[in-house]
């Protein structure tokens, strides 16, 4: 079988921000970048599924050449080949409409993605992909059944509250990945030095329209706060304890 | 400014978000029409001030399905032609809002959390880079635009309304993600976290598994109850009843006592409304700071072992 991984390698903001010259994004500067937690798991049951099937894994990202360390992340967890699609927007029309022309192109029998990415939180990537290639989908999976004969999955879907949803899908299909679905292996430092090898398959995004324009971005003011206890440990332990006796009154 | 809400329910309930939504529409102008897509919407009541018009879509699953919702959603866009679709930034949603703006040509934001119309453009707030910075998004040229609001953040829409109330037939069409039963997550246990008056409540910055014991020892000498944050329920360290949070439970205690706990916005959403929050945590940019009453920047394993001689 052939399972196609959408990953990000996403920012996070240290203690310290300033913002680019037009005030519209916040200044590379300033990110650290990381492989996206989410993705992690999707690579892992996409492995797991290649172990039991047989087949291969295609791990895809959108993005430019930094961006290539989360695909080689996941080439050191066991993915077969890698490609990455440079030229589009960040917004999740944009790059769902570029990870499309990839899985297009792969017919795969699964397409695995994280259900968000820590740096834009919008949990609409793996949708847009669906929508653009025809295929099913489910979103926040945190159970995998597959049936490559019958082409068809029984998945859990994850709802609010703790409840669960248990749903049919014809396959293909495209499913969003929780956190937690198992436990990503990690690389031993012989499949890193190995991954670092491997030639990325990189193409070019046609354009489109963009699913928004930031127009500014800022430090939201704190609210009023959390009133600080200060001092040593002894002491924060002191005030926190004479507090919480006092509240649970 | 034309607003088409979609009610959110499961199980023949109505969701809170739905009414939250309404509450945004309303910010935006109006008129306000409530999308009840169901088995048996007229069962379900989302009749509530601020609500001009109640269309109800009877429809064949008997839970949400993707495709359904979307066929649905499509249909009455294209009829309506609404300058502004709601959705709730949940589980539903995710599966088809992103998609219906992705078909219809349409704006697209989510985890929207403010609202602003400025002339005839509405310009949405929302978080990036772990909530640490706010964006405004605005939607040129889009002929309308799908937001997923993040619940909790509007007050919901009460005391009676008077809509009109209409049917619309969706049309047919298959449904490639089917709905099987809904199961409850968290295994029946011994503690239910959303009764307690007093949580001691930890998070990723535990670090360790080992270091599970050494709060749940805390917990015990402060007559406090163990409660968690998604991380240490993923790590497979404490099960998912402990689990507080959107996808765990939403817990009102007199105090929690947050433990290296960040504040992801899933979190913050299941712990709010507690009485008095207080939280330790090293990074002073924590989100978690932001909800809380009183806060220690501190390691929290010297204010645990301090906090463990006092008792």
């Amino acid at each position: 079988m052939r399972v196609v991984v959408c990953v990000k390698q996403v920012s996070q903001l240290g203690d310290e921000v300033e913002f680019t010259g037009d005030g519209c994004d916040v200044d590379p500067d300033y990110l650290d970048s990381a492989l996206n937690e989410w993705d992690g798991f999707a690579a892992e049951e996409a492995l797991q599924l290649r172990e039991r099937l047989g087949g291969e894994v295609v791990v895809v990202t959108c993005g430019g050449e930094e961006s290539e360390q989360a695909l080689r992340r996941a080439l050191a967890m066991g993915a077969d080949r890698a490609i990455r699609v440079e030229g589009a927007g960040r917004d999740p029309l944009s790059v769902g409409r570029a990870l499309a022309e990839v899985v297009r192109a792969e017919s795969p029998d699964l397409v695995l993605c994280g259900v968000q990415s820590s740096d834009s939180v919008q949990a609409a990537t793996g949708t847009v992909l669906a929508e653009l290639c025809d295929l099913p989908r489910v979103a926040v999976v945190t159970k995998v059944d597959y049936d490559h004969e019958a082409r068809k999955a029984v998945v859990d879907r994850e709802l609010e509250g703790g409840l669960v949803d248990r749903v049919e899908v014809d396959t293909p299909a495209v499913l969003t990945i929780q956190t937690g679905i198992n436990q990503p292996r990690y690389a031993n430092l012989r499949a890193i030095k190995q991954a670092e090898q491997v030639e990325i398959d990189v193409r070019t995004a046609a354009g489109g329209a963009e699913a928004y324009r930031v127009r500014r971005m800022f430090v939201p003011s704190k609210g009023e706060g959390a009133q600080l206890l200060k001092g040593s440990p002894a002491e924060i332990a002191g005030q926190l304890l004479e507090l919480v006796r006092e509240r649970l009154k | 400014m034309t607003v088409l809400v979609i009610a959110e329910h499961v199980r023949g309930q109505v969701r809170d978000v739905t009414f939250e939504l309404v509450t945004a529409a309303g910010e935006l102008g109006g008129p306000v029409t409530v999308a009840v897509i169901a088995r048996d919407p007229a069962a379900l009541d989302v009749n509530v001030a601020g609500v001009d018009e109640i269309v109800n879509v009877a429809v064949e699953a008997a839970e949400f399905e993707s495709d359904v919702w979307q066929r649905a959603v499509e249909a009455l866009v294209a009829e309506r032609k609404p300058q502004v679709v709601l959705l709730g930034f949940t589980v539903n949603s995710m599966g088809y809002g992103p998609a219906l703006a992705a078909k219809l040509g349409l704006g697209f934001a989510g985890d929207v959390h403010g609202l602003a119309l400025e002339g005839e453009a509405v310009i949405a707030t929302r978080s990036f880079y772990g909530s640490k910075v706010s964006a405004e998004l605005e939607f040129p040229g889009a002929a309308g635009v799908v937001l997923l609001l993040r619940p909790t953040a509007w007050t919901p829409a009460e005391g009676p309304g008077s809509a009109t109330v209409s049917a619309f037939a969706a049309p047919a069409g298959p449904s490639r993600a089917r709905h099987l039963e809904l199961v409850e997550a968290a295994a029946a246990s011994d503690v239910d976290i959303a009764q307690a008056d007093f949580l001691l409540s930890i998070g990723r910055g535990i670090g360790e598994r080992e270091n599970v014991e050494l709060f749940e020892a805390l917990a015990a000498k402060l007559g406090a109850t163990l409660s968690v944050s998604r991380p240490i329920v993923d790590a497979g360290w404490m099960p998912s009843s402990r689990q507080v949070g959107q996808s765990g439970k939403t817990v009102k205690p007199k105090v929690y006592l947050a433990f290296g706990i960040s504040g992801a916005v899933q979190h913050l959403a299941g712990m709010k409304g507690s009485g008095t929050i207080v939280a330790v945590n090293t990074d002073p940019e924590a989100a978690i700071f932001g909800v809380a009453h009183y806060g220690a920047v501190a390691d929290l394993f010297d204010v645990a072992e301090e906090l463990e001689k006092l008792l």
